[in-house]
């Protein structure tokens, strides 16, 4: 199979994938008042931007999210697996079906990538280091996508995300730890901050 | 309005619904371009504005705000310490101007909730399909003897941001070095729960730099206050709070803490038990609804009682009150808590226009509260509405505080994501 179909394997299924998610939100909640996804993701802009998308300086943008990633963020700070200051808090407030809907809400926007300060050089440095280490997974230079966003997002938020992982405060994964520690052993102590910029310089 | 006061105004408007006026909405349906006329330009009036374009642009939405620029009351306590500048939390009205809402600045003197018309001190008159009223509060002034609107051009409130809060900024600034601020905090309900306790802080973190002998008292007529642990706690990691030398100083309702009058000359507050003197004091007073919701007849005792499926008022049809105006219990009177009543509103208020139902509300708050240079806590809560009680609920087992003991980089993360809520909080209302 040429690397061609297997994209177009990859885009299948994830279309099949987003459209049985797409369905199971459109399954009415039985008897329970619920407001609609709109109505819930309207109240996430006082912390997140407008639609999602954040002005700073570090609470992070949600807009665009892929809604897989959306619910699984949801559901770990929900279950106090994902260290947070007041997301957990508010989290636990959602059902899971009210999860489904403001997730397919923040998917349909467009996210408005964060205009922050960044040094080129790092950024350049960082882009090589993103190419042969992070973007198997964070494609398209870390735009939305099935892994989170790194394009455009806020640096101090990208910034407590690393230190999370790395003190084992956010589960993380083992692929990620083994090409973050390659990145580290091959760019030296600037890696991360090179990568920081360089997902900062993605306006 | 020349010729008969507001309250005939008023009268008369009423008295004709009485006469014979039936109340509909099919013309509604048929009209190309509803008309909404939004009345004050804070949190809840500037989000409803925005919200109502964003939904649906065929709505011509006015907005009436007797500045022309707003200074937001949330990150104002941070002009006390230094950390900010007033000119970094005053904003222009050009966003909205730029979501199609029409500006006009000018003072509205009542709302006619029957021929649906807004009249303003200057002259001019706003018909409407759907009228927003977000007025914020108003002081009590009668209720501390001694303080009235003149006496604050001197001992400020500061409780809304402006000229007030530079005032009080200058005062403490000029204070001697081992001078006594002393803070008069309100009774409940009042706007923005732990400012008052948030505003000690933010004084404290100045004066911990500029004044280290400096004392700041609170006087509180309540037994507790909003965040009441983290305070405590805070205060005792950066202020010594608990100690002999401690600089923050709180005086509860047990412990005489009622403020009953004031001396401006001597500047001496007189408290139930002792009398208290102070280098500079700033007196927070008991609030209602801001005054347009007196003068349209929208209050039952100090505040305007709504339904809460749509933020309507409960007593004329097609007024929707958001906001501390409101009576939105168990919601407390904040920024966050306006801002989502607003999207509540605007949605419900489309779905009249569309002869639909309102859909289920949801409600959001959040509030931060900056201790120190790198200590903030938080209190988060989600909402639902109990329709059989018209009570908002906050969700079981969700929001609450930040945990006690949390790590200090914890509380430093808290201070940035305070900056982000105040950022972004301002851009969703008005940008």
């Amino acid at each position: 199979m040429g690397a061609e179909n297997m994209n177009r394997n990859e885009t299948m299924s994830k279309k099949v994938r987003n459209l049985l998610l797409a369905m199971l939100v459109q399954v009415p909640a039985v008897v329970l008042a619920d407001p609609t996804g709109q109505a819930l993701a309207f109240t996430c802009a006082g912390c997140h931007g407008t639609d999602g998308s954040s002005v700073g300086p570090s609470s992070p943008s949600i807009a665009a999210m892929d809604p897989e990633v959306f619910i699984d963020a949801m559901q770990a700070y929900k279950r106090d697996e994902r260290n947070s200051t007041i997301m957990n808090r508010i989290a636990k407030g959602y059902r899971d079906e009210q999860i489904k809907g403001m997730a397919w809400y923040f998917a349909k926007q467009k996210m408005a990538p964060a205009p922050q300060a960044f040094d080129p050089k790092l950024a350049e440095a960082g882009a090589k280091l993103h190419e042969k280490y992070c973007e198997k997974c964070h494609e398209k230079g870390g735009r939305p996508g099935d892994a989170g966003t790194l394009a455009g997002q806020w640096m101090p938020y990208l910034n407590f995300t690393m230190e999370d992982f790395m003190s084992g405060h956010r589960d993380y994964p083992r692929k990620m730890k083994r090409k973050v520690d390659a990145a580290v052993e091959a760019g030296g102590d600037e890696a991360l901050r090179a990568l920081l910029h360089y997902y900062a310089s993605k306006q | 309005m020349n010729k008969i006061n507001r309250r005939d105004f008023i009268r008369l408007a009423v008295g004709t619904t009485l006469a014979g006026g039936t109340l509909g909405f099919p013309g509604l349906l048929l009209a190309a371009s509803p008309k909404v006329v939004v009345v004050g330009g804070g949190v809840g009036g500037c989000t409803a504005a925005k919200y109502l374009r964003k939904l649906d642009p065929r709505i011509e939405v006015t907005l009436i705000e007797t500045k022309n620029a707003y200074t937001s009351c949330f990150m104002s306590n941070e002009v006390l310490s230094g950390d900010r500048t007033l000119a970094s939390i005053t904003f222009d009205y050009e966003g909205l101007k730029r979501h199609g809402v029409k500006i006009v600045i000018d003072r509205v003197s009542a709302i006619d909730p029957v021929n649906r018309q807004v009249a303003t001190e200057g002259g001019e008159r706003f018909g409407y399909d759907a009228c927003v009223v977000s007025p914020g509060v108003d002081f009590k002034w009668e209720a501390i003897e001694g303080y009235d609107v003149e006496v604050a051009e001197e001992i400020p409130h500061a409780w809304f941001a402006g000229p007030q809060t530079s005032l009080l900024r200058r005062q403490i600034e000029s204070m001697p070095e081992g001078g006594t601020v002393a803070i008069v905090a309100p009774p409940d309900p009042f706007k923005c729960p732990p400012g008052p306790y948030e505003r000690a802080s933010q004084i404290a973190m100045y004066c911990k730099h500029h004044k280290p002998r400096a004392k700041i008292l609170i006087l509180d007529p309540k037994e507790a206050f909003s965040k009441q642990g983290l305070f405590r706690q805070g205060w005792t990691q950066l202020y010594g709070f608990g100690t002999d030398n401690s600089m923050i100083e709180w005086i509860g309702g047990a412990g005489g803490g009622k403020v009953e009058s004031l001396d401006p000359s001597t500047r001496t507050l007189q408290a139930e038990v002792e009398a208290f003197k102070a280098d500079v004091i700033n007196i927070i007073p008991p609030q209602k609804a801001g005054k347009v919701a007196f003068t349209s007849d929208l209050v039952d005792g100090d505040w305007c009682p709504v339904n809460k499926m749509t933020f309507e008022s409960s007593r004329h049809p097609n007024v929707y009150v958001l906001g501390d105006a409101s009576n939105a219990a168990k919601m407390p009177k904040s920024a966050y808590a306006a801002n989502t009543q607003a999207k509540v509103a605007a949605a419900a208020i489309i779905a009249r226009f569309n002869g639909q139902d309102p859909g289920d509300p949801t409600f959001t708050n959040t509030c931060y509260s900056i201790l120190g240079e790198e200590h903030g806590i938080s209190v988060a809560a989600v909402y639902a509405l109990d329709k059989g009680t018209n009570t908002i609920e906050p969700v079981k087992e969700s929001g609450g505080l930040s945990p006690m003991d949390a790590s200090p980089a914890q509380r430093k993360r808290e201070v940035t994501y305070a900056h982000s809520w105040f950022q972004n909080l301002i851009s969703d209302m008005m940008g």
